[in-house]
């Protein structure tokens, strides 16, 4: 055990200082997710709303960071520029790592830089570098000029916003090392309404190991598993696009907007296709050696004598499903040509992608024109979804602006509310059914990975509402528990409950490993409690009707069921945070 | 003698796993830094990565110009031997090293490879090999 509290470094982009602060309740809210929301509540102000320079921005690792493979994640916790309430968004890359060896369990920041700016920490140093002269710079360009300015190479975390967080979209990402991103939600935006370009992370210490035999022998069986086994091929090998031909088949794949959910193109943007054709290589996040981002490129004829130039795109089911089948963009380079566009600018792709479908139909239905969207806009047309993306980071025009607002407040001026694919946020790509529009509808972070919904839709086509949410509030409670520790979620299948408690009792965490169940619980309801404070309100949460007509396996949404399992759902959260819960998992936070 | 190469870093995916074994198993410490090889990406993961590790000069110049006996000359094969009491930590082998291969933590301890090879199975893609050094050339050396 490293330490049994919290080291938390709060740094006031006010005055460029930052202060060291050790924060008890270790053993209660563990890290991670669980921590951001303590944080949030000690630093936080839930009525003001999210660009109030108070409102802190808190990045947050978990009592297993580099002790053991795929404890690589790190949990950004914000109130978004979405919908104004606490949020979460979780990002790879080596942000966890750098924390860890910069010393800190988190990193908390608060007020708003008087010009552009970028923090870098490390053990032992702390600066706010005025960096104006980088306004406006690509998210690629940020990332070349920063690496010449702060030391580190390979040892440290770049993480920084383009166009999009700097223009306070609410689709902006944070970029986290090239390929890996605190994607949705928008907390971009917080760093733009901070001031803040980007934040380096130099993780130049290094930590005393416990003296026994146990923690090397749990490390090369976690590892073992990890590697040895085919226990994590299907991440290493197509990765997740290897879903692309099974949600297909199961008609649970979006097209064109989702006007339908199969389509016999899909043979062209499969993750075979995309591996035998686009894929240059395969990367990690620094601590996991499963390897599963896949980095495929782009090759563009600038001049006549064949002159070409490359770049390199990582890509994943999401991003493919969103600028790919949901825009019917069926060339493997197309669709990598609209994610280098999306990265470039700063935006969640899912989100990016999602809104240009719902664009595209408008304009097909007359509602839009060129007038707005500046390109014409059809499905299957990447060259204008390019442009597109450009003009959406850069909110180009009042159109584009309210678009990086959100689809739906797009469509709350121009109509098309209708077919409008949002599930909380810009939906994941899943339609798999009822059980998933309710659970991404109303989860936490209106992911696809808050429960496992998505997957449920396509193992069982029963209608029972209360056994459906006792699966969904018991698996939200576990996936709490993982992503406080913070595991990547790929790991689950090695991390059971069995090998966590291995892995943290040879590190001397053993109260962490004591009552997980109710630690998971706990900070599920601290989650909710925190949300619910910022004003989230299930009842307000409307399904749009496009999820009427799909399609599944299963056949046609049912919407008596779909009602029926919202209301039970909701119910059911708003259990997690009644008093006598709250009560009862000891949770008494007064929140400023 | 045996050597560690890191004979195939085109393989590299930048999970530092051997940079973790050599400070879990060698030096009893959790880093990235503190270890005989560490990784480092060659201008951003665009650009691949590559290894800072010994690459057993023979003679060292390391071991040349410490002034305390700390790091010597391993009998044959190249590479060091280093003896942490008798360190004064001048930095000095960390300068002379012509691939940045020592490195020196916050303390000015060095920390360099001894070419045991504990790394090795660690590496996922087989990046790294531990090989004898009258071997002027390795199966892998080059090879993706």
């Amino acid at each position: 055990m490293i330490r049994d509290y919290f080291k938390i470094l709060v740094v006031d982009l006010e005055t460029g200082t930052g202060k060291v602060e050790n924060i008890e309740g270790r053993d209660i809210y563990i890290g991670g997710s669980g921590l951001g929301a303590h944080l949030f509540n000690l630093y936080g102000y839930p009525e003001r709303p999210w660009d109030n320079p108070e409102q802190p921005l808190i990045f947050s690792i978990g009592p297993l960071t580099g002790l053991f493979p795929l404890m690589s994640k790190t949990v950004c916790s914000f109130k978004s520029p979405y919908h104004d309430q606490f949020a979460e968004s979780h990002a790879g890359g080596r942000s966890a790592l750098a924390l860890k060896f910069a010393d800190y369990d988190a990193l908390v920041i608060t007020g708003k830089a008087r010009r552009l700016s970028c923090l870098s920490i490390g053990m032992r140093h702390l600066e706010v570098r005025d960096i104006q002269f980088l306004a406006g710079k690509d998210v690629f360009t940020t990332g070349k000029i920063l690496r010449k300015m702060y030391p580190g190479s390979g040892h440290r975390s770049i993480l920084r916003i383009g166009s999009a967080g700097e223009n306070l979209s609410a689709m902006a990402c944070i970029n986290a090392d090239t390929y890996r991103h605190f994607g949705r939600l928008g907390s971009g935006s917080v760093m733009g309404s901070k001031n803040l370009k980007a934040i380096v992370i130099q993780g130049d210490g290094s930590f005393a190991l416990p003296e026994n035999k146990s923690y090397p022998e749990v490390y090369r069986k976690v590892y073992e598993k990890m590697t040895a086994t085919d226990m994590m091929s299907k991440y290493h090998n197509l990765g997740t696009a290897a879903n692309l031909s099974t949600l297909n088949e199961l008609k649970s794949l979006p097209w064109r907007n989702l006007q339908a959910t199969a389509d016999e193109k899909i043979d062209n943007i499969t993750g075979e296709k995309f591996a035998d054709e686009a894929l240059l290589r395969n990367g990690a996040c620094a601590g996991c050696p499963v390897g599963c981002i896949h980095i495929g490129f782009v090759r563009e004829k600038f001049m006549e004598q064949n002159q070409y130039l490359y770049r390199q795109v990582a890509y994943d089911y999401e991003p493919i499903f969103s600028t790919g089948s949901m825009l019917g963009v069926t060339d493997p380079f197309a669709v990598l040509g609209i994610m280098d566009e999306i990265e470039k600018v700063g935006l969640d792709v899912m989100s990016g992608g999602v809104a240009l479908a719902w664009a595209t139909e408008a304009f097909e239905k007359g509602l839009i024109s060129e007038k707005e969207t500046i390109v014409p806009l059809a499905f299957g047309n990447s060259d204008s979804y390019k442009k597109a993306v450009m003009y959406l980071g850069e909110a180009r025009n009042e159109f584009y602006k309210l678009l990086g607002s959100g689809s739906l407040v797009a469509a709350s001026k121009y109509g098309g509310e209708d077919f409008a694919c949002v599930l909380g946020q810009e939906m994941a790509g899943y339609a798999t059914g009822e059980t998933f529009y309710v659970a991404e509808s109303l989860g936490f972070r209106h992911s696809h990975l808050d429960s496992s919904a998505y997957s449920w839709d396509q193992k069982h086509d029963t209608k029972d509402e209360n056994e459906i949410c006792d699966v969904l509030i018991a698996e939200e409670s576990a996936r709490s528990y993982v992503t406080s520790m913070v595991a990547c979620l790929f790991g689950r299948g090695v991390y059971t409950l069995e090998q966590l408690t291995e892995c943290l009792e040879s590190v001397g965490y053993d109260k962490i490993a004591e009552n997980m169940q109710e630690s998971g619980d706990r900070i599920q309801a601290l989650r909710w409690k925190t949300r619910f404070d910022t004003g989230y309100n299930p009842d307000k949460i409307k399904i749009p009707k496009r999820y009427l007509n799909v399609t599944t396996w299963k056949g046609k949404t049912d919407p008596v069921f779909l009602d029926r399992l919202k209301e039970k759902y909701a119910s059911r959260i708003k259990e997690l945070v009644s008093a006598e819960s709250l009560k009862n998992l000891k949770i008494d936070i007064k929140s400023k | 003698m045996k050597i560690l190469t890191a004979a195939r870093m085109e393989r590299c995916i930048g999970c530092h796993s051997c940079s973790f074994a050599c400070a879990r198993l060698v030096h009893k410490l959790l880093s990235w830094n503190t270890a005989g090889i560490r990784i480092a990406s060659s201008g951003g993961l665009s650009t691949g990565f590559e290894a800072r590790v010994c690459l057993a000069c023979d003679p060292a110049p390391c071991a040349a110009v410490c002034p305390s006996g700390a790091m010597v000359a391993r009998k044959k094969g190249g590479g060091v031997r280093f003896k942490r009491d008798l360190c004064i930590r001048c930095g000095k082998c960390a300068e002379a090293c012509p691939v940045d291969a020592i490195y020196l933590d916050l303390k000015s301890r060095p920390y360099v490879c001894i070419h045991c090879g504990r790394c090795v199975k660690f590496c996922p893609h087989e990046c790294l090999e531990l090989r004898d050094s009258e071997d002027k050339n390795p199966a892998g050396e080059g090879k993706p």
